[in-house]
Order: structure tokens, then C-alpha cells, then sequence
């Protein structure tokens, strides 16, 4: 049914709908709306959860893994300095192999402490070996999550899938929002059936000290498994467009790229901006457009590479810096072209927006005014030079 | 695909942890034994058998290679030899 619903809420509605056991959170701007809500259904009798209230995110995290470790669906919200506090436990449910379902809605990490939206948090994982989805919109972070319990408990998967949502833009944004039938869910996504998990009557030990003579593997495997979901989730949006009508590809979008001369890759709520700025060039005879990064981890290398191979000059946005390289999508995608013969002629990286500055259809104008045939260092759109003249002497 | 990460109960001796060892181990050399078993009590690893005087050993699948039984031998008959 279509509502007209704020993204938290309507995340909310949806985390309801897969029917999780467990819940655990701890509030952080801009998450708190979402486990708020939630909250709220479970004191109502409205979702039969166990919602457990802790004192602190490394908590939440540690609970959520708890719960799916007995067998039980989990699942948490967070954001930025919470996400990062969860980071040890974060790394520890992938690696135990635990199909946890998390949304972050990115936001700046400190210092300075910044509440508003980039991608830092989100990014700053991105090695934790869990999936990373991005959501553009609140229909696609309502969808994702439906993707997300269905191919992190598939049994050749069984890997924790982070749900990454622009905070404030889409968590506190209003839209019309398809939320689906509960029966319609229950078709699409069946009861988590875990292949192990903690029960006194079959005990087992999860995660026990593994030596020298066998880490390897086990790491080995969790690359290997996001190599396979990378085939997994294509089929999966398959049966997701057939259950309600939406269809993603789930790895990337191709926006007007046939034909282009200049594209831009991103991801998130900035893809909206970038459509609308490839639509009015367009429509002035320019030849651009947009590929977007839906899913970050794992990196649909294959997919960057055909979509982009033809088109000579290609800007990467970046909503988050790794200080001292090259920004973390700037870096994924230069190394797709790595030694490639067919390539653009340059793949130019672009700062924007960070901790929450509007990107505005002139910004996006502007970094495709500024794509060119040669690779230059990256370039900060709207940067302030005035702001950088303090001295403390 | 999944790597070792879950074991069930009492399966601790399948796990040959004596990969760990520090590169020497204990010979047990079997000549002035006296069954007096100090080595055996005071293993970490409860990897030491034997029952009658000479016979003592221990097993390398589990021995980490500590020393103590030599340390504690009364007849200096165990000394650590380099693997």
C-alpha cells in the first residue's frame, strides 16, 4: 500500500514486516526515528520481538549477534560514532558468519562532531567483510531490506548485510512509499533457517580460537562468498521484481550512459541530484550520465567496467575521504581500469558534501563543467579557502 | 563457502594444537627413570603417559614445547632438543 511516510518510519514498517526475533539499539542521531518506532510496535504488541534496551551500540551489536547465534532473525539501527563503536563486533558477526540485517544512516564521524549526512561511517567498514548496500531513495532503503535478510540467510551466503541510507536525506525525508503486503513478505522471504546455532539440547562453540593452520580459510571463504553474492544478488532482485512489481539490477544503475561522453559514478541520495542535472544537460544536447553504486561490498567490478569502458571522461563523487589516498570510490573504481586497455581516458575524484554541506544541482554542474581528459588530483566542490586561513600561534 | 568455525563438545583433542610448539621439544630419554610421574602432573597440556619406570612419553600433537617437564624431572632423564 502506498503511504506517504518519513524514511525511518517507513524502514520501520518494513524491519516489521520480515518479522526479526531480536532487536537491539541504542539512539544516535539520525537513526533514533527507526528503533523509536520500533520500540513503539513492540510495547504495542504490534511485532513479537524481543527489543532488548542496552547502554551503548557495542552492546546492541554484541546482542544482535547473540540472537542470530541462537538461530533467531536480528536486527539493529545505527549511525556514525555508534557504528564505529560496534566496529570490533561488527568485524566479529561476519566472521562468525551471522546474517544480521543493520541499517546505518550515514553520517559524519568526529571530531569535529557533525550530525549530519556523508558516507564516513559506512565507508570506514567497508573491510569488515559485511554486504554494503546503498539505498538512493526511501523506497530502495524499504526494498533493501527485504533483499538484505533474503541473501544474507541464503545458505550459500549466510553473510550480515549493512543497509547504508544518507542520514537525515532519506531518514528524515518524507516520500511516497510502496510498503508491501505482509503476505506478499512471507512469499518472498521464508523463516531464517540458521545451519548452526547455540542450543543447550545440541551444544556446539561458535568461533572458537582458530590457529594458523586454519585463519586463512576462514577469511578466504567470507571473499570467496561475496564473490558468489555478487552472482546471488542479481537472481534475488529477479524474485524481488517479481513479488512486487520493483525492479533493481541491485549491483549498479546505468543512467543515460549509452552513447555518453561524461559520466559521473556515485552512490546514494546523490544519485537523485546527478539524474536530475543528466537530465537538463541532456536535454541541452550534452552527452552524460550516471552509473550508480548500489552495492559497495562486494564490488561489482565487472559490472563498473562495462557500463564505463566506452566513455572517455569519468568523474567519481565521494562522500568520504581515506586521508592520505585516493577517496574510497575514487580508489575502487581506478582499479577496476587498472591495466585495462578499454578505459577512460581519465577517472577524476570529486569531494562532496561532506558532513551534511548541500549538493546542489550547480555542484553537480560543476564537476561535470570540470571532467576532463586528464587525471588530476581531487578536487573538493564548494570548498571555503577562507576557512582554511585560522592560525593558532 | 565457510571455513572452520564452529566445533561440537570434547572435540578439543582433534584440534593437533602441537603446530604451536617453540621449535624445541622434549626427548624423553628412558634410561634412570623412576616412575616417580612429576612429569606427567605437571604438563599444561595432560600430554605425557606412562606407568612404569622407562616408559614415559609424550605426544608432539599437543606438546607446546614449555620445558616444564623437563624443569621438573628429578633425574635430569628428559632434555629439549631443537625440532
Amino acid at each position: 500500500m502506498k503511504e506517504l511516510l518519513e524514511g525511518s518510519r517507513a524502514i520501520a514498517e518494513v524491519v516489521k514486516l520480515c518479522k526479526p526475533g531480536v532487536i537491539s539499539a541504542y539512539p544516535i542521531t539520525p537513526q533514533t526515528h527507526i528503533v523509536e518506532e520500533l520500540a513503539q510496535m513492540v510495547a504495542d504488541g504490534k511485532l513479537k520481538a524481543s527489543f532488548v534496551n542496552v547502554e551503548s551500540e557495542h552492546s546492541a551489536a554484541s546482542v544482535v549477534l547473540g540472537g542470530e547465534a541462537a538461530g533467531v532473525r536480528s536486527y539493529t539501527a545505527t549511525s556514525s560514532q555508534g557504528l564505529l563503536y560496534m566496529a570490533e563486533v561488527i568485524f566479529n558477526i561476519a566472521g562468525l558468519r551471522l546474517p544480521v540485517v543493520l541499517a546505518c544512516a550515514n553520517r559524519a564521524v568526529s571530531a569535529p562532531i557533525n550530525i549530519w549526512n556523508d558516507q564516513q561511517d559506512s565507508l570506514s567498514l567497508r573491510d569488515s567483510g559485511w554486504i554494503q548496500l546503498v539505498a538512493e531513495n526511501i523506497q530502495e532503503a524499504v526494498d533493501f531490506h527485504l533483499i538484505a535478510y533474503r541473501l544474507g540467510e541464503d545458505k550459500d551466503i549466510m553473510l550480515p548485510v549493512m543497509v547504508c541510507l544518507d542520514g537525515f536525506i532519506l531518514t528524515h525525508g518524507i516520500e511516497t512509499v510502496d510498503i508491501p503486503s505482509q503476505e506478499s513478505v512471507d512469499k518472498f522471504l521464508p523463516p531464517y533457517q540458521p545451519l548452526y546455532k547455540l542450543d543447550p539440547n545440541n551444544p556446539v562453540t561458535l568461533g572458537p580460537l582458530v590457529d594458523p593452520e586454519s585463519y586463512t580459510e576462514t577469511r578466504y571463504a567470507i571473499e570467496q562468498t561475496l564473490k558468489d553474492a555478487l552472482k546471488l544478488i542479481p537472481n534475488i532482485t529477479v524474485d524481488f521484481s517479481k513479488a512486487f512489481g520493483r525492479h533493481y539490477n541491485g549491483l549498479v544503475e546505468e543512467y543515460r550512459l549509452d552513447d555518453a561522453e561524461r559520466a559521473i559514478v556515485a552512490m546514494g541520495s546523490v544519485c537523485g541530484t546527478v539524474k536530475d542535472v543528466v537530465d537538463i544537460l541532456r536535454s541541452k544536447g550534452k552527452k552524460v550520465g550516471l552509473l550508480k553504486i548500489t552495492s559497495f561490498r562486494p564490488f561489482p567490478a565487472q559490472q563498473v567496467y562495462e557500463a564505463l569502458k566506452d566513455i572517455p571522461k569519468v568523474g567519481v563523487l565521494d562522500r568520504a575521504l581515506s586521508l592520505g589516498s585516493f577517496a574510497p570510490l575514487t580508489c575502487e573504481v581506478k582499479a577496476v581500469f587498472a591495466n585495462k586497455k578499454k578505459r577512460p581516458q581519465a577517472i577524476n575524484s570529486f569531494i562532496v558534501g561532506l558532513g551534511g554541506r548541500d549538493i546542489t544541482l550547480d555542484s553537480i554542474k560543476e564537476v561535470f563543467r570540470l571532467l576532463s581528459l586528464k587525471e588530476r588530483p581531487a578536487e573538493y566542490i564548494d570548498l571555503k579557502p577562507e576557512l582554511l586561513r585560522e592560525r593558532y600561534e | 563457502m565457510f571455513g572452520p568455525l564452529v566445533v561440537k563438545p570434547g572435540s578439543s583433542k582433534n584440534n593437533k594444537t602441537g603446530s604451536w610448539r617453540t621449535g624445541v621439544k622434549p626427548q624423553f630419554l628412558q634410561k634412570n627413570c623412576i616412575a616417580c610421574k612429576m612429569c606427567l602432573q605437571i604438563c599444561p597440556e595432560g600430554c605425557i603417559t606412562g606407568q612404569e619406570k622407562n616408559t614415559f612419553i609424550c605426544d608432539y600433537n599437543y606438546c607446546k614445547g614449555c620445558g616444564l617437564c623437563v624443569f621438573i624431572c628429578p633425574k635430569q632423564d628428559i632434555k629439549m632438543v631443537k625440532e
